[in-house]
């Protein structure tokens, strides 16, 4: 029997894309400092998809085997189509969630999304505390997405809570499991920040301590022991803090299959960042085109791309070379072995990161929140920035 | 371990989980949020046996007159409830 863990395949014989994320909009009313969305992410805001090039896209995913579908963003609720995508996904038969900040959810939106057959909700939340709450999406959302949790519940879905964990909530994790706990949540995923997007413009004010991870680990196992089954606790663990790279996506081209908001299809959230590559977009290329010969998805799948120390490691097999897109970022070569591996030469910038991040100079920097006016910055070409970012760390 | 599962028992799909046959993979699948699991050939046979009517013991009576030649099915399909009850893919309506 395949177990799927956290969506994700632990063994599968043919390739097909059982995951589908449809990033149907860049725009967001939240701002959040970790988020994951490319730093250009404003020039994707005014081309996206329509209504019948969205239903098309799942029907072709769907026949090449796509069954669990991820509608995410941005902020997926500032479309008003989302109650067409989701009666079509259900007609389908797909397994759909709803993946949002609770911006935008009111109760005769959730009636049509239970009529039309979405099967879960998964709702952001960020801390226990007001205030961090709000600093860290530079919003006033932290009252509404305890309605809107409490909505979710009413109308007998799942509660799904993601929380991103970062420096300034991961002391509160014992808390925030409370408050889960409070709202009725059946599963919590505390997700460490990965840094991708803002996230790794925002890296040194975001990253924890070592200690601070340990103990916000031990806290989760503590309430584990005392809620027991009632409520799933996924601690999704910081690569950077880890030896060896997690298996990215479970591999490239493996399971997961994401189309954004402007119709390009990648095989994972931030392809994008990679240089001289082409990604197929639904408006030109078919999905099963992209899927099975596109240059973008074949180039990484398997292990045939690996360069030492990757190719005659005898643990390749295990993560496949960690993630391309952080290898890029961080030491410029996309194919080289996920810095986060000890027997990378590479190991270094993360040793160094994890210690920038613990220099009072570095760390008290301004957070960059994700807003339209930053993203311009990146769009338009803040030369002085970019170079410096991808100097980083 | 087996103990644990009575004839009598009777079992559903448990709540926000789906179970539905995958053309694609040629198989049974259960969907949850986050995940899904997919149930090699005898694991679906019992599963879509599971309908929150029958007993366990109708659905041991019902696959060994499907499958006569199988030997010894009754402790594998106990063995499945089992561990679908553990994995919380089930749940008991009585």
């Amino acid at each position: 029997m395949a177990q799927l863990n956290n969506g994700v395949a632990a063994s599968v014989t043919q390739k097909q894309p059982l995951w589908l994320l449809a990033e149907v909009t860049y725009r967001c009313p939240l701002h959040c400092a970790f988020c994951y969305n490319p730093t250009d992410y404003d020039k994707h805001t005014k081309n996206e998809l329509t209504t019948e090039q969205w239903i098309s896209a799942l029907r072709d995913a769907r026949k090449m085997g796509a069954i669990q579908l991820g509608i995410s963003g941005g902020e997926p609720l500032l479309r008003d189509d989302i109650e067409e995508i989701v009666a079509e996904a259900h007609k389908l038969g797909y397994y759909s969630n709803l993946i949002t900040s609770g911006v935008g959810l009111t109760e005769k939106r959730i009636q049509a999304f239970k009529e039309g057959g979405l099967d879960h909700i998964q709702l952001s939340m960020h801390d226990v505390t007001e205030d961090i709450s709000n600093f860290i999406t530079n919003t006033r959302t932290f009252e509404l997405k305890k309605k809107v949790a409490a909505m979710i519940k009413s109308h007998g879905y799942p509660m799904v809570l993601n929380v991103v964990i970062h420096r300034y909530n991961i002391d509160q994790v014992g808390k925030i499991l409370e408050m889960a706990e409070a709202l009725g949540a059946d599963y919590v995923e505390l997700a460490n920040t990965q840094y991708y997007g803002w996230s790794l413009v925002n890296r040194d004010q975001l990253m924890p301590t070592r200690e601070q991870l340990d103990r916000a680990e031990a806290a989760t196992n503590a309430f584990r022991e005392r809620v027991g089954n009632k409520m799933k606790v996924f601690f999704v663990v910081p690569d950077y803090f880890a030896d060896r790279p997690k298996k990215c996506m479970n591999g490239w081209g493996e399971v997961f299959m994401i189309v954004t908001a402007n119709g390009d299809v990648l095989p994972c959230h931030s392809a994008r960042v990679l240089p001289g590559m082409t990604f197929p977009n639904v408006r030109e290329n078919g999905l099963e085109w992209a899927w099975k010969e596109s240059p973008a998805f074949t180039k990484y799948r398997g292990m045939e791309w690996m360069k030492e120390p990757c190719r005659s490691c005898d643990e390749k097999e295990n993560d496949l070379g960690g993630c391309r897109c952080q290898s890029y970022l961080l030491s410029g070569d996309a194919e080289m072995a996920d810095p986060v591996c000890t027997k990378s030469p590479n190991r270094h910038l993360i040793d160094e990161a994890l210690v920038n991040s613990q220099n009072p100079l570095v760390r008290e920097q301004p957070i960059i929140f994700r807003t339209d006016k930053n993203s311009k910055k990146y769009v338009e070409g803040d030369k002085e920035r970019i170079a410096q970012f991808h100097a980083l760390p | 371990m087996e103990n644990n599962i009575q004839h009598a028992d009777i079992y559903a799909i448990a709540l926000h989980h789906r179970f539905q046959w995958e053309e694609a993979q040629q198989s049974y699948v259960i969907l949850f949020p986050e995940g899904m699991v997919k149930l090699h050939g005898g694991a679906g046979e019992i599963l879509k046996r599971v309908d929150g009517k029958a007993s366990v013991g109708d659905i041991v009576a019902d696959l060994k007159t499907t499958f006569p030649d199988a030997e010894d099915i009754e402790s594998d399909i106990l063995g499945m409830f089992d561990l679908a009850v553990g994995k919380a893919w089930l749940r008991k309506l009585n």
